[in-house]
């Protein structure tokens, strides 16, 4: 262990915490002001609920061993044995709090088709099932040595543990939760564009850690995964710049939208391609969200904040572009533009595998959710919004 | 000469407006209030305690036109703002004496 890799990755914790609130601004400003509180405050309560999972049983269920290459096993339960002084390259004690924010990250995502209708006491317990069933297994499947990784799956900071988990299982959600109320009949608009600008601002810087320190050292690949990652997201911002100019007005939204669907998509992929192959995945990552994003709402889907057209697919398209544009001079993995199929078939079978579970498990969840809690509130606590009807308070006094 | 002040729910103004503006109602003042009527806002219910809203968003319009047009107004809000449910607001007449316009100084009585 050196102090270099130990305080990069300290470092890089902190980076991601900050993305947790980050999500909950960026998600805030495009709701009604009566669900302002809420929005931020559900990214909140994702964190704490993460860190509760994480300690009792989460990590060790990650990372831990290994049963039947799905799950890992109970020997690390309330972080028994996880050490200050000993892992490699770094404490085990600190790699578990790293992984630790990352869960909370992902849940705060997939708040975006709950925005502006959830209970939250309904909200705290499909969290605890969806980091159980989906958030950890996923983690185990490509990070734990479980069987995608085993397949020889890459995920390097989480296209599917994060982007495809939260963005896949958001649709499954917005069709189970249904719309808003009022939803295609009047209009819903953002009610504070510049709040959706600083959660963008936290998420960008946020991004440096979330795939500079997952490579877990301050190394070679960590200075690769910073410099792909800006790359990927300034190109894809561009991108979708240009095709919502080319129908209208340059809109911020749109703008801050291709900047995340391009850190989206960049993150499975930042330890493994170059610069390169982060210009051409930002730039098709920019039009493919914007495709995905106007598909969802010509299908009048009411998964109100686009964490499926961003993260889900953004995160889809970047685990399958690895396959194609990893170069081996970076960590030795070479996709099929250097002359290897065999990671590109790997990558499309943890796509299928990642998305169809997502899916159908989040829908399973939340159907079970609403038969213990509804997951909705009423018709009068949505009217009257979630900051008062939820937490007995006001955003704009 | 009368103004139509008309309270309606927020997310029934762009009806209303669009309905007006069909039958060539253009000019009106929009305010962003709060108000409540007779039932006192809405009364939440949750494990036992409860919570009440008192006031609601409402949506203040106010429409100057000739006294033969007050009742086409008027129907047009109601058609378009009503729910049926508690909270659909309120539309109030009252006479106006006098109308400046002022780029021009051009004044209506």
């Amino acid at each position: 262990m050196n102090s270099g890799d130990i305080a990069w990755v300290m470092t890089s914790t902190a980076l991601v915490l900050l993305m947790v609130p980050g999500v909950g601004l960026f998600y805030a400003g495009m709701v009604r002001k009566k669900n302002v509180v809420s929005m931020i405050t559900l990214s909140i309560i994702s964190m704490i609920i993460a860190c509760v999972v994480w300690v009792v049983y989460g990590y060790s269920l990650s990372f831990s061993g290994d049963v039947s290459g799905f799950m890992g096993n109970l020997d690390r339960a309330f972080l028994r044995g996880v050490d200050i002084s000993s892992g490699e390259p770094i404490p085990e004690m600190l790699f578990m709090l790293y992984q630790m924010m990352f869960a909370g990250v992902t849940l705060a995502i997939i708040t975006s088709a709950m925005a502006e209708r959830v209970r939250v006491s309904s909200f705290i317990f499909f969290g605890v099932l969806w980091l159980t069933f989906i958030y950890i297994p996923f983690a185990h499947w490509l990070w734990g040595n479980g069987w995608l990784s085993k397949m020889g799956a890459l995920d390097f900071a989480g296209g599917m543990v994060v982007h495809v988990s939260s963005g896949f299982g958001a649709l499954a959600l917005a069709f189970l939760l249904g719309k808003r109320y009022g939803y295609g009949e009047h209009s819903i608009e953002p009610h504070s564009i510049p709040l959706t600008l600083i959660g963008l601002a936290m998420l960008w810087f946020g991004w440096f850690g979330f795939n500079g320190g997952s490579a877990l050292q301050a190394n070679d690949i960590a200075v690769n995964a910073i410099v792909v990652t800006f790359i990927a997201s300034c190109f894809a911002g561009l991108t979708w710049m240009a095709v919502s100019w080319i129908k209208g007005k340059p809109g911020s939204l749109g703008i801050a939208s291709g900047v995340i669907a391009g850190l989206a998509s960049i993150t499975p992929a930042a330890g493994f391609v170059d610069v390169a192959g982060a210009v051409v995945i930002g730039v098709i990552s920019g039009i493919l969200c914007f495709i995905a994003l106007d598909l969802r709402i010509k299908r009048g889907i009411d998964e109100s904040l686009d964490a499926w057209a961003i993260h889900g697919v953004g995160g889809a398209f970047g685990s399958i572009a690895l396959g194609v544009f990893a170069n081996p001079s970076i960590s030795g993995y070479a996709g099929l533009m250097y002359g290897n199929a065999n990671l590109l078939v790997s990558q499309i079978i943890a796509v299928i595998a990642t998305i169809t579970y997502a899916f159908a498990v989040t829908f399973v969840l939340a159907k079970i959710t609403n038969m213990i809690i509804p997951m909705r509130v009423s018709i009068e606590e949505e009217y009257v919004g979630l900051d008062i009807s939820q937490h007995g308070e006001v955003g704009y006094a | 000469m009368k103004m139509v002040i008309a309270i309606i729910r927020p997310e029934k103004f762009e009806a209303v407006e669009d309905a007006l503006a069909e039958k060539g109602y253009l000019g009106m003042t929009v305010t962003e209030v709060k108000g409540r009527g007779e039932q006192k806002g809405i009364k939440l219910q949750y494990r036992g305690t409860s919570i009440e809203v008192d006031l609601l968003p409402k949506m203040k319009l106010e429409i100057i036109v000739d006294d033969g047009h007050v009742d086409e107004v008027i129907k047009t809000i109601c058609e378009n703002a009503r729910t049926g449910k508690y909270g659909d607001g309120r539309i109030f007449v009252v006479p106006v004496e006098k109308s400046v316009r002022i780029r021009t100084g051009e004044i209506t009585e």
